[in-house]
């Protein structure tokens, strides 16, 4: 069997183009920055911090009952509630949705979770046209791809690429790639859309369990045109995206905008309780492996995620190998403790796709211990799954010499010598994946036991 | 077992002990909340203006827009040229080039206005007009998410949300553009 492609393997090949690394790098740390210097402003940023994380505490320890209130109050409001164990059923739902509305057209706007089921795929598939309309989303669907990041989608292209994508999908000018024409463009083309849809598909940020609605928060107001002009809305929501009290709002929509960019709120923040007059609400609660994660206790908290995209854009790891690296819907440094729960096997590389350094954890608005989860799966994936073969090796045998100091003493001493006498090739060669872009330090004369002995009595 | 069934079961197995809900402290927000207002607006691209009556946003309409682009206004303050009656469907708004709408709440710290169902007539007119204007008393501010939130009913409507800006996108390159799908510019009267 073909193992799956490694992250360290997939990095290789985005940091082949040294130019474009940095250009991700440096882009993604302002967005960083931004989040830093507007956090900063907010002196009960910690203590929100501490507040919305207890409220998901409290969230995840009642999930259950929470839910049943959630439904009830959506229902009198006059939404319909459907459940979906995983993916399948969730596609299956509003497969029929569609066809009992006799739909044709559709419009979604932007949805991880529809992301994570693979909605469009399997949409396109029965024949549905599904047309994407954030327009970040509308870009890397022209050009048959998925999110690189979950706020940013497109952020892994150039201006240029995009003008390029554009003039073949929307017949703008060959080689432009001004901004502000370009969205225009797009803004001319969804348009059209937005007034045909017969259906808009939307994601959910908040459930409100005390009131039975749910908020939508985006900048461009995609998700607005298309649910108020479309008869039919379908809302898809992870059962983790519940807040017990409409109050709750006042916490998150503080935390969520200022951690994703350093915006203080999205331009658009939207309630939705009751459907149109004549007209559908539907809305889908997921569980898909959540509840599954619920119950591990050393990785459940990573539920509580809000998903503002913090924790990749400070991530040294995801800045420089880019979000396809992780082959996963959520990348970067949640998605590394999220996916192996889903699926062990193909996602066993992503947690060591880590320096360990925890600005993940410092950024986290809920405060989840990214990190420390990172590490746990570590030891969860070394025990059980298949770790690449050298490095087993190496780590055993290490195992062995540290464990016996006379032998740590004789092999330091060796090493000491064959590092500084060995040709450059022999030790920076294939089998040393460590030494890429990394050199080691000089190699000192004598061992630290040594020097201590000589100099203890100075 | 229906997959509601199944997935409420799962649940009752695998949580942990219940934890206490807190409360929500209050967070009181000093200074002039109308500077902070006009300041949080302009972050979003957005702007802010004092206006003393209805003249000052009447010559405002008269410097930037003519008589005839279509004008919708819900205000009692300001009138327009086109009446909302006239729109049985959302999808007659198509054309609007200006609404004018009149905001119940106004948030100093992110400049956000909430406007309930009731406010817009169609849900669709603030995001299809090509500009928005909203009004806003200066009482009416308050100065933070928090205190918003303990003076509303968010299910009173069937539909309400927050507008703290124009439509806008950051997609392309992280180059900021305003009027991605919706308003491509909006202006707040802050009255007396
Ligand atoms: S884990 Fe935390 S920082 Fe990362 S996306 Fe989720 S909420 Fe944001």
């Amino acid at each position: 069997m073909k193992l799956p492609q490694t992250h360290a393997d997939a990095a290789a090949e985005f940091l082949k183009d040294t130019d474009r690394s940095h250009w991700h790098d440096d882009t993604l740390w302002h967005v960083r920055s931004k989040r830093d210097a507007s956090a900063q402003k907010i002196p009960e940023w910690e203590q929100l911090r501490t507040l919305a994380s207890q409220i998901k505490d409290h969230v995840l320890s009642n999930l259950d009952n929470l839910l049943l209130q959630f439904e009830k109050n959506a229902q009198a409001n006059g939404i319909e509630v459907l459940w979906a164990k995983d993916a399948q059923e969730h596609n299956e739902h509003v497969l029929r949705i569609l066809e009992e509305n006799q739909v044709k057209q559709l419009v979604k706007s932007k949805s991880i979770l529809t992301e994570e089921c693979g909605l469009n795929h399997f949409l396109e598939d029965k024949g549905y046209d599904v047309v994407d309309t954030d327009l970040g989303e509308r870009i890397i669907q022209f050009n048959k791809q998925v999110p690189s990041h979950i706020v940013m989608p497109a952020i892994h292209l150039k201006k240029k690429e995009i003008g390029d994508i554009f003039h073949e999908h929307l017949g703008t000018e060959a080689g432009a790639d001004d901004p502000q024409y370009l969205t225009e463009a797009a803004r001319q083309h969804l348009r059209q859309k937005f007034i045909q849809a017969h259906a808009a598909i939307t994601g959910v940020n908040f459930g409100i369990a005390e009131t039975g609605g749910f908020v939508v928060c985006t900048n461009e107001g995609n998700a607005d045109m298309g649910t108020h002009l479309a008869d039919i809305h379908i809302a898809c929501m992870g059962i983790e995206k519940l807040i017990p009290r409409a109050a709750d709002l006042g916490v998150f929509l503080r935390l969520l905008a200022r951690s994703a960019t350093g915006q203080s709120i999205t331009n658009y923040n939207s309630h939705f309780h009751r459907p149109r007059k004549d007209k559908k609400m539907y809305l889908i609660l997921v569980d898909n492996g959540r509840t599954k994660q619920l119950g591990r206790e050393d990785f459940r908290n990573s539920l509580k995620c809000i998903r503002c995209g913090a924790c990749m854009n400070t991530c040294p790891i995801y800045r420089r190998s880019s979000g396809f690296s992780y082959n996963s819907t959520v990348p970067g440094p949640i998605g590394s403790i999220l996916s192996p729960g889903m699926d062990l096997k193909k996602h066993s590389t992503l947690p060591f796709a880590s320096t360990l350094c925890g600005s993940c954890s410092d950024v986290c608005p809920v405060k989840i211990n990214i990190h420390e989860q990172l590490y746990k799966w570590r030891q969860v994936i070394t025990k059980e799954g298949p770790s690449q073969p050298s490095k087993k090796w190496a780590m055993r045998f290490g195992g062995k010499v540290m464990s016996k100091p006379k032998l740590f003493d004789l092999m330091g001493r060796m090493a000491r010598k064959s590092l500084s006498i060995s040709p450059r090739g022999f030790v920076y060669n294939s089998f040393n994946a460590w030494g890429k872009h990394r050199e080691l330090p000089e190699v000192p004369k004598e061992s630290f036991k040594d020097w201590y002995k000589k100099n203890r009595n100075k | 077992m229906s997959s509601k069934e199944s997935i409420l079961a799962a649940i009752q197995k695998n949580k942990p002990d219940l934890l206490p809900l807190p409360e929500h402290p209050e967070f009181p927000v000093e200074g002039d909340l109308v500077e902070q207002y006009k300041s949080s607006i302009k972050s979003n691209g957005g702007q802010a203006l004092e206006a003393k009556g209805p003249e000052d946003i009447r010559s405002y309409l008269d410097i930037h827009f003519q008589d005839s682009q279509m004008m919708l206004s819900l205000s009692t303050v300001v009138e327009g040229n086109f009446d909302i009656a006239l729109a049985e469907d959302p999808h007659d708004l198509e054309h609007v080039d200006l609404a004018i709408l009149e905001g119940e709440w106004g948030v100093a710290e992110n400049a956000a206005i909430w406007l309930p169902e009731e406010r817009l007539k169609h849900r669709a007119l603030p995001f299809i007009a090509q500009h928005l204007i909203v009004l806003l008393k200066k009482d009416r501010l308050l100065g933070n998410m928090h205190e918003v939130y303990q003076l509303i009913n968010v299910s009173d409507s069937g539909y309400g949300v927050f507008i703290a800006g124009p439509s806008k996108t950051a997609d392309i390159e992280q180059s900021l553009v305003i009027g991605a799908h919706g308003p491509r510019s909006m202006t707040v009267f802050l009255l007396d």
